[in-house]
């Protein structure tokens, strides 16, 4: 069968996979979930072995992170995840206009979190907290001279809060692009369809998975 | 794909996910308990929300249970990962 006559004959209505009742697109989506699964787990886990098994205390909450901003920008996200089902819902309903409307301001949502992420970045850096420590002659280098941080620590707390931050923002940013890839050459065109949408299922997956994993993120990294 | 499916109230599950991050902080910054209670109670509120999002969002609650389990197979692969390498170093 020749690749037009395969596609013709995929839409519409697509095939789903024998036994999981899903497409292909959807299929391998959740096969490359599975995978991130283990990637920001093997993440996740050093962090959490090197926290308590670091030789003290690390910085308390709040301390050295900018915590408020965070706040916004996971509540941000969270947001960018409704507007996405929503998008996956109007198109799921047969409404191209509103799968326009709402991915939109998914690809706005996320482009916004990461803008937050590179201001949150830069004045951390500015502060003088890197991803090796604190940077000498910096106001935290001050603090951590005065004792109101953990001298022992702040090297292992500054690696893997900018591994694990910087990780998810690329993740965010990879969504982002992918999505105005798709809401330009496939959304505005009209070739989603109420029986063909899965770009859309398969990116709001995606899409969901990085809120999901950033909702854990901002829990360990941010308020533990 | 079943176009008679009836979405989810997707607005309510943003209230519940707001309301639950702002319990978050409070709990975080505000109340007055031990350490190890609030590092629990944050990390069900976590769990919780991450729920959330994946039965709601990613419609695992109406997905069948072959599809499920492409997702639910890493987590205790995931557990053994971690448990593995802190029983490397309490060795």
């Amino acid at each position: 069968m020749t690749h037009a006559a395969t596609t013709s004959a995929m839409r519409p209505p697509f095939p789903a996979e024998r036994g999981v009742d899903a497409h292909n697109h959807k299929l391998g989506m959740w096969i490359f979930l599975g995978s991130e699964i283990m990637f920001f787990t093997a993440l996740i886990g050093s962090y959490v072995i090197l926290r308590f098994g670091a030789p003290g205390e690390w910085a308390k909450p709040g301390v050295v992170l900018n915590v408020p901003v965070t706040a916004f920008n996971t509540f941000l996200l969270i947001c960018s995840s409704v507007s996405m089902v929503k998008a996956f819902a109007a198109i799921a309903d047969g409404n191209p206009k509103q799968l326009n409307f709402w991915l939109l301001m998914t690809i706005i949502g996320g482009a916004m979190f990461v803008g937050i992420q590179v201001y949150e970045y830069t004045h951390l850096i500015h502060n003088g907290f890197v991803p090796s420590g604190v940077r000498e002659g910096s106001e935290l280098a001050e603090r951590v001279a005065n004792g109101a941080l953990p001298e022992a620590t702040m090297g292992l707390y500054g690696s893997t809060f900018y591994i694990m931050t910087g990780f998810h923002g690329f993740h965010v940013t990879c969504g982002v692009i992918a999505m105005l890839y798709i809401y330009l050459t496939r959304s505005l065109r009209g070739k989603y369809t109420q029986q063909d949408y899965r770009g859309v299922e398969a990116i709001g997956l995606y899409w969901h998975f990085v809120d999901l994993v950033w909702i854990i993120l901002f829990t360990i990294v941010y308020l533990i | 794909m079943d176009t008679a499916h009836k979405h989810p109230n997707y607005i309510l599950i943003w209230v519940y996910l707001a309301v639950l991050t702002a319990a978050e902080l409070g709990l975080a910054f505000e109340l007055p308990i031990s350490r190890n209670l609030k590092l629990i109670l944050l990390l069900v509120l976590a769990v919780w929300k991450a729920l959330l999002v994946a039965m709601f969002f990613m419609h695992l609650k109406f997905e069948r249970w072959n599809l499920r389990i492409l997702f639910i197979i890493p987590l205790p692969l995931a557990v053994i990962l971690v448990l593995a390498v802190i029983s490397e170093k309490l060795w």
